[in-house]
This record gives C-alpha cells, structure tokens and sequence, in this order.
C-alpha cells in the first residue's frame, strides 16, 4: 500500500438509533499515517469506529478498512486493527500480562508469541513493572495504558484509539499522547485518534476529520486546513462602547472574530488587505489599537469554523 | 526525542493462525481459570462420589455371589445420571453464572469482539467452557462405570447384552448438558451481576419444578410436566434409557419443550452479546 493511500474509507453511510440519527451520510477518507477524529461529545465519532469495526451494522452506504469491505470481510479487518475503547474495559479475573497475552491469542498469534508480545508492549506502555498485577486494581491511567497494550498485542496495521487520554493527570497524557505519535511517526503502525480534545489531536496528528451533529464538517492535512486564506491577528483594544460592540462591527464588516479573553480577540482577516483593514475600522469605531500581532491559525480556529463554534 | 520505551515495540513477523480458531482460546482460558479455584476442585471431586459408590456396587456385584442382587443394568446408570443431576445445577451455577455476566460487567465485550472472533464463536467458546466440566460430572463417570463393570467383569458379555447402553449415555448427557448450558449462558448474558445470574437460574429450576408440583397436586395429571425443566429431562431420559415413564408427558411434548428452551436461549444470546449496547 503507498504511503497515503487511504486506510480508511466511508461512502454515504448513515447510521440510526431508534429516532436519532447518529451518521447522516458520512462519506469521508482517512489517509495513512495519524488521522485525528475531532468533534464535540455526541457528534459521531465513536459510532464511526464502532461502525468500522463492525459492531454497528449502518442502515445504508459502504465501509472499506486496508482496502476490506466491513460488511463482508469484518473478521479479516479486526485481525489487522487494534481497538482502544472509550470506556474502562479489560477481561476480569487476569493479570496484565495474561489479559494482553489472551487477547493477543485472540487475535490470531500462538500461544508463546503472544505471551513475548504482551511483554514487549506492556513495556512499550509502560507498564512494565505492574504487568503481573491483576487489572481490577489498575489506576484510570494504567487502565488507559493498558487498553493500549492490547490494542497493540498483535501487531495491527491500524489502530483506532477512542479518546486515549480520557482520565489520565497531565503526566500520563503526555507520555501517552507521546506514544501515540511515536506509533504512527517511528513504528509505521496506522492510527486513527479519536478525540474531542484539540491539543491531543494537533500533537499526535498529521490530518484531521471534524464531526458535528453526526456529519463530517472538514476533513484534510491538519497544516492545509491551518493555511488561512487571510490573515489571523491576535488583537487587544479598547473601546469606548466596550469590545462587544467592536466584536459586531468587525463581523458586520465580514471579518471573523473570536473573543478570547478579557479584551484580547483573534480576528480573521480575509484577503491582501491584512491590518490595515483592522486599522481603518478601529478608527472608525474610535477604538484604540493597544497590541496588533500576526497570528499562526491553530486547529483550534479549524475546528470552531467547520462546527460553527465562536 | 524519542521516548525511553522505545525498544519496547517491535513488529510482529510470526505466523498467525486464520480466524475461526478463538473460540478454543476462550474455552481453554475459561477451564484454565475455574481449575484454579480450589472451591471448584473441591465441588468436582465431591460429584465423583456417586461414581466410587457405583464402582463399589459393580465390584461387589462381579466379585461376590451374595451381591448378585447388586448387578448393574440399564436402570442403573439412568439412575446414576439422575443422582448427578444435583452437582450438574451446583456446577451449572458456580461456573456458568459469571460466564457472560462478568465480561458485561467489565465492558469485555468490546474487547473480544473488536479481536477476529464472531459473536458465535464467542459465545461457543463460553459455552464449551460449561458443556467439558458437565461433561464432566455426567457422560464421563458414566462411560467409565461402563468400562469399569468390562474389567471387573472380564467379559463384554454385559456391554454386547446392552449395546444401546454406551449411545443413550451419550445422547442424554449431551442433551441434558446443551439445555442447562444454554440456559444458564443465555440468563448469564440479561446482568452484569453473576450472583443474580445464580439467582435467576436456581429460580428458573425450583419456580418450574414447584409449579409443576402444584399443577400435579391439584390435577393428578403428569401432563403438564412440559413446565418444568428436570421433568422435562427425566421424561427423555426415560425414553432413551427404555425405561416405563413415571410421566404420562409424552416424549415428543418433552422434547419440544427442551427445544423451544435451546431456541429461546438462542435468540436472547443473539440480542445480547454484541460489541455495543444501544438503549434507546
């Protein structure tokens, strides 16, 4: 498979609970390499990979994971994908090492290798001194850990990991964050991160598909969809009727503003005009310019955009 | 910089076996857990008893004249598979309770079925786990009193005498077996709570068989034995083992009871064990 051949593909597949509408007719690619699944909570994103994994069957569209169809080769996809459940899950009654080593069995590999692995990977984890107790007495983070082991056990061409840091202190999410970009960049495993956290996502990531409300609203390199078509300025005023009615004159003016904090707003300005613009408006709002700095768009502005989100 | 578990991760470039293969890893993890509980063992050696008691009757049956009356026929192992039936529930709930509830309880569903293993086989691995340990309390002494009474005797005289013998041990006991199991597994899969799950089964065998009581009680009428699991059993038992019925439930009746319980455990099984609960 070349480099950035999709992975992952989705044609118009729409999924229903009951009356709720959980995909709408999602057709979407996710490349080679870390693909972040962005969206806020119930946007569809663990429907998406439970519907991959064949756990959801959709009421309609065509599913393809490594260039298998879902609906007919289901089995033949999960021997070369990795899950990473949301939710606390393990196999009760085991310790670390048997837990990672039976599911390793699971997956296919004999018994010896998969004992070997479940060593390996609970190192990889980090949980290399912990993996003879049993999982029951795990901490959040060990638990995540662990998760990961296991999704990693028998070696998957593609992992999907259903928000990995869920639960973990500043440390854990870290080193685990670190892991999940060290698979995708050093380890040539696929990794498909879903998450409604966007540090998480822009740390471990090289593309992105947004969800909302069950429909994909962008989707592309993370880099690409940063390049603004303007420019984005950082800006601090002050206002004599108070920076809200700036904030509505900017946007009456058709420039995008986001209100950070205090009197500090990030302004998307679209075409060459840049500051100038800015400046002329201030002037004519009798509003003083107190900082003016160019800005690099983050995912985050991304995100707010393709959701609609200020 | 790259991180300091770094060497921990390799690629895996061993052989993996084709999928189809994993409801054996659940069965043998499943029998390799149970083992390890003392308590079990404990249960296990107790429902030999009965066997060492009948092995003795067969001895003293083939060695001394005076305990000819003792001699073992077909009555003799229908009624030792009835003896049995008493370790088959406990056995049925100290290992089937937790089957499938524990694994909800613990969000493993998730788990082995995101791996290459069918719902089936996820569920016939759980099963197997059940079938060899009551197997292993009633087709398994049963043949073996068999071979016990051919080398106490020293002649196949007895066996060739009876040669429906060894197939009725084996149909009943796999008969019986496949109803507790799928019973069991199927009340296993509606909780979370394995102690519930021992509940809801102990309820399901003593409500049916008390219910049957009264109905008798009031009607004198055997009939309606179809109501009750272990009546329903006894009355194919009987049928296998060519024994004169202490139910006037017809065999055909029985067995479509048994039946129609298999196919209700099949299709609460099929709703239960997926890789996500939708509550709508």
């Amino acid at each position: 498979m070349a480099d950035r051949d999709p992975v992952v593909t989705l044609d118009g597949v729409t999924v229903v609970y009951g009356a709720q509408r959980a995909l709408q007719d999602v057709t979407a690619t996710f490349p080679a390499g870390a693909v972040g699944l962005l969206g806020p909570n119930g946007a569809g994103k663990s429907t998406m990979i439970k519907a991959l994994l064949g756990f959801i069957v959709p009421t309609s569209g065509r599913m393809n994971v490594l260039g298998r169809n879902v609906a007919t080769q289901p089995l033949e996809i999960r021997a070369r994908v990795g899950y990473m459940p949301e939710n606390d899950a393990h196999i009760p009654g085991m310790n670390a090492v048997t837990f990672v080593g039976y599911c390793g069995e699971l997956a296919g590999l004999p018994p010896a290798d998969a004992m070997q692995r479940a060593h390996e990977v609970l190192f990889y984890v980090g949980l290399g001194e912990a993996r003879y107790r049993a999982v029951e007495t795990y901490s959040t983070g060990m638990k995540q850990r662990i998760k990961l082991a296991q999704a990693l056990v028998h070696d998957p061409d593609l992992v999907f990991l259903d928000e990995p840091t869920n639960g973990m202190d500043p440390k854990g999410r870290d080193e685990m964050l670190e892991l999940v970009r060290d698979l995708a960049h050093n380890k040539g495993v696929n990794v498909i991160v879903s998450s409604h956290l966007l540090p998480d996502v822009e740390f471990t990531c090289d593309d992105v598909v947004v969800m909302d409300k069950g429909r994909v609203a962008t989707a592309g390199p993370i880099n690409s969809l940063k390049q603004p078509r303007g420019q984005v300025f950082e800006l601090r005023v002050k206002a004599p009727d108070g920076a809200e009615a700036f904030v509505e004159r900017l946007r009456a003016a058709g420039l995008e503003c986001n209100a950070t904090e205090d009197d500090v707003m990030r302004v998307f300005v679209p075409g060459e005009s840049g500051a100038r613009e800015l400046f002329a408006l201030a002037a004519a709002a009798r509003v003083q310019v107190r900082h003016l700095r160019p800005s690099v768009p983050t995912l985050e502005d991304v995100f707010a955009k393709a959701v609609g989100v200020e | 910089m790259s991180p300091i578990h770094d060497q921990g991760y390799r690629r895996y470039v061993g052989q993996r076996t084709p999928p189809g293969h994993a409801w054996s890893v659940i069965a043998k993890a499943g029998i390799r857990t149970l083992i390890s509980k003392r308590a079990f063992i404990g249960l296990l050696l107790l429902s030999w008893l009965p066997f060492v008691v009948r092995s003795v009757q067969i001895y003293a049956a083939t060695s001394l004249p005076q305990a000819a009356f003792l001699a073992p026929d077909a009555r003799m192992f229908r009624q030792f598979l009835e003896q049995q039936e008493v370790f088959l529930f406990f056995i049925t709930v100290y290992a089937g309770a937790g089957l499938i509830a524990t694994d909800r309880r613990a969000n493993a569903l998730q788990i082995y079925l995101s791996k290459p293993l069918s719902r089936f086989e996820y569920i016939f691995g759980k099963l197997m786990i059940l079938s060899t340990f009551l197997l292993f309390v009633t087709w398994v002494p049963a043949v073996l009193l068999l071979l016990i009474q051919i080398m106490f005797s020293g002649s196949f005289k007895f066996f060739l005498d009876n040669l429906f013998l060894f197939p009725a041990i084996t149909v009943f006991s796999f008969i019986q077996v496949i109803a507790v199991a799928s019973a069991m597994l199927a009340l296993s899969s509606l909780s979370n709570s394995s102690r519930y799950v021992a509940v809801l089964y102990t309820g399901l065998i003593f409500f049916s068989q008390a219910l049957y009581g009264i109905v008798f009680g009031v009607t004198r009428d055997s009939r309606l034995g179809w109501i009750s699991m272990p009546a329903n059993l006894n009355r194919i038992g009987d049928a296998i083992f060519n024994l004169p019925s202490r139910f006037q439930l017809s065999v055909v009746a029985a067995s479509i009871a048994v039946v129609l319980l298999i196919l209700v455990a099949g299709v609460i099984l099929e709703k239960r064990v997926r890789g996500i609960e939708v509550v709508a």
